[in-house]
């Protein structure tokens, strides 16, 4: 027993060891100079624009889907007026940004993941550093950047999808106007709804990034690696989104109550 | 080479522009796990120089070039290019001779995502810093022209055969004008002419570029055509050495076993 446990530990230490490694390396590569900002933009369209369809459809329906399962419990209590309300705040604070994450990590850390582990198989990397350029920079720092940048952009726009998706719920058993459901909408949302949460999700952003781009850029040398880089990717950035959230949470609630 | 007792060394005059050694390997050792890949290496490179080592596949013939271009970190031994020690160099002073030597990788390595362009500009503008968009279509073309693939600019890795991928690969290294190529097994899954047109490629490559080149191969026809000299590899050491037709005529068995079996 101690013969295995012992080994997988040693392996686990190994890994965060040459994750912090990595993620020095992404630091220096950060102010190192000459940032390849076509490459960046690249990456925007490539992780925000692609995912939009995605991530809209999903939060479209998270909205519908909560309202329907709300509204029997709110009548009940007689505060079918609370709605509006109720979703905002679980939406903007929590089911927004961790769906939105979720949904990138399935979709932009496995894609990153795959798209290096491949480009490590191939020798692409290899002849990137070979050649005297510098495969961090072009390949790295801009998807991680990128990745932090358009999470939270996809988060808000996800949000606004999600309140629409709730008004089409709400009016398809009772009438509320367009204007009256989004005034009520956002005089329930102060700051401190909106601001830990928008934050978070650039660290979500960061995560999913960072882990896709780590998994996919040390990935052994077969074709079977592409797959276990873009699988593991997935796995590891979904469970960081919770870890995340969790002191999150933990860290709002200090500062702000 | 001199140092190694077992080998066997045909005395035949090697054709070098100069006497001047661009890498000096001595006593390189490199293991993967348990597994000794590379025991005992020794091999001298002259500027202008073409050598080839010859050897059966999994004998770390390429092993030897990726510690040479500081991909991989040999265990012991010495390693020296243009008289620097690679094994003692930092992350800026690599990159700095690496632009000094070309690697062509066994599959050509095109960054599948770039067209045939974008390929050959990238070492350009991120390597040589280049700004001048003249200057860089001016390159673009010669090295297009100089491997006879001008109408392909604008095509993605995924539309060209293997022989083209490596012709494309050739070119993005020599645009840089490197002074040392690597070359990994650069006719390995091509057909017989096309084997031969590359090999003959490599060869008005290096009289046009003058670089002093390494090529690892298993391919005999690769090395009748390319090699000044042939080093033979076996057991993760170089067991002989000279020139194509010496070592044809070599007494050493393998060596004999080696080219018989290719003929």
């Amino acid at each position: 027993m101690a013969e295995q446990v012992i080994p997988a530990w040693k392996k686990w230490l190994e890994g965060i060891g040459e994750q912090g490694v990595f993620f020095t390396r992404f630091v220096r590569n950060i102010f190192a100079g000459g940032f390849e900002w076509s490459e960046f933009v690249r990456q925007c369209y490539e992780i925000g624009y692609k995912s939009l369809t995605l991530v809209g459809i999903t939060s479209f329906i998270m909205g519908l889907v909560l309202i329907l399962q709300l509204r029997p419990t709110m009548v009940d209590f007689g505060a079918e007026s609370m709605l509006p309300r109720t979703l905002s705040i679980a939406l903007i604070r929590e089911i927004g940004p961790v769906i939105t994450a979720i949904i990138c990590a399935g979709k932009i850390a496995s894609s990153i993941g795959a798209e290096l582990g491949s480009m490590k198989v191939t020798e692409q990397i290899d002849a990137m550093e070979v050649s005297g350029a510098n495969p961090v920079q072009y390949l790295v720092v801009t998807r991680i950047i990128a990745t932090a940048f358009m999470v939270p952009l996809l988060t808000l726009i996800g949000d606004v999808i999600g309140l629409f998706g709730g008004y089409i719920a709400i009016n398809l058993t009772d009438d509320i106007s367009f204007y009256l459901y989004f005034q009520k909408c956002i005089a329930s949302i102060e700051f401190v709804d909106f601001i830990p949460a928008f934050i978070k999700t650039i660290f979500f952003g960061f995560a999913i990034g960072f882990v896709g781009c780590y998994k996919g850029y040390n990935s052994n040398k077969g074709t079977e690696s592409v797959g276990i880089a873009a699988n593991s990717a997935v796995v590891t950035a979904s469970l960081w989104i919770f870890v995340i959230d969790a002191i999150a949470v933990q860290v709002t609630n200090l500062l702000y109550y | 080479m001199a140092d190694n007792k077992d080998i066997s060394t045909v005395d035949q005059p090697v054709k070098t522009d100069t006497n001047e050694v661009v890498i000096h390997i001595k006593g390189l050792k490199k293991s993967f796990g348990e597994k000794e890949v590379l025991r005992d290496i020794n091999l001298d490179l002259k500027r202008g120089e073409n050598v080839v080592v010859l050897g059966r596949s999994g004998q770390g013939k390429s092993v030897t070039i990726q510690c040479i271009a500081g991909l991989l970190t040999p265990d012991d031994g010495e390693l020296t290019v243009f008289g620097e020690d690679v094994t003692q160099m930092n992350e800026d002073e690599l990159k700095q001779l690496r632009i000094k030597i070309g690697f062509l990788f066994q599959s050509g390595a095109l960054y599948d995502s770039m067209t045939v362009r974008e390929n050959l500009e990238f070492p350009l503008t991120r390597v040589l810093k280049l700004k001048d968009q003249q200057e860089i279509d001016q390159r673009v073309e010669e090295v297009l022209e100089g491997v006879g693939l001008a109408d392909a600019a604008d095509k993605m890795p995924s539309d060209l055969s293997g022989g083209m991928r490596k012709r494309i690969g050739l070119a993005r290294t020599l645009i840089v004008k490197p002074e040392i190529m690597l070359y990994d097994e650069p006719t390995t899954g091509l057909d017989p002419i096309t084997s031969r047109e590359i090999s003959e490629l490599i060869l008005n490559m290096q009289r046009k570029y003058k670089t002093s080149s390494i090529i690892i191969t298993h391919d005999l026809e690769c090395a009748k055509i390319t090699a000044d000299r042939v080093v033979v590899m076996n057991d993760g050491e170089y067991i002989a050495e000279g020139t194509y037709e010496a070592l044809q005529a070599s007494e050493n068995e393998f060596v004999r076993s080696f080219f018989n079996e290719q003929k």
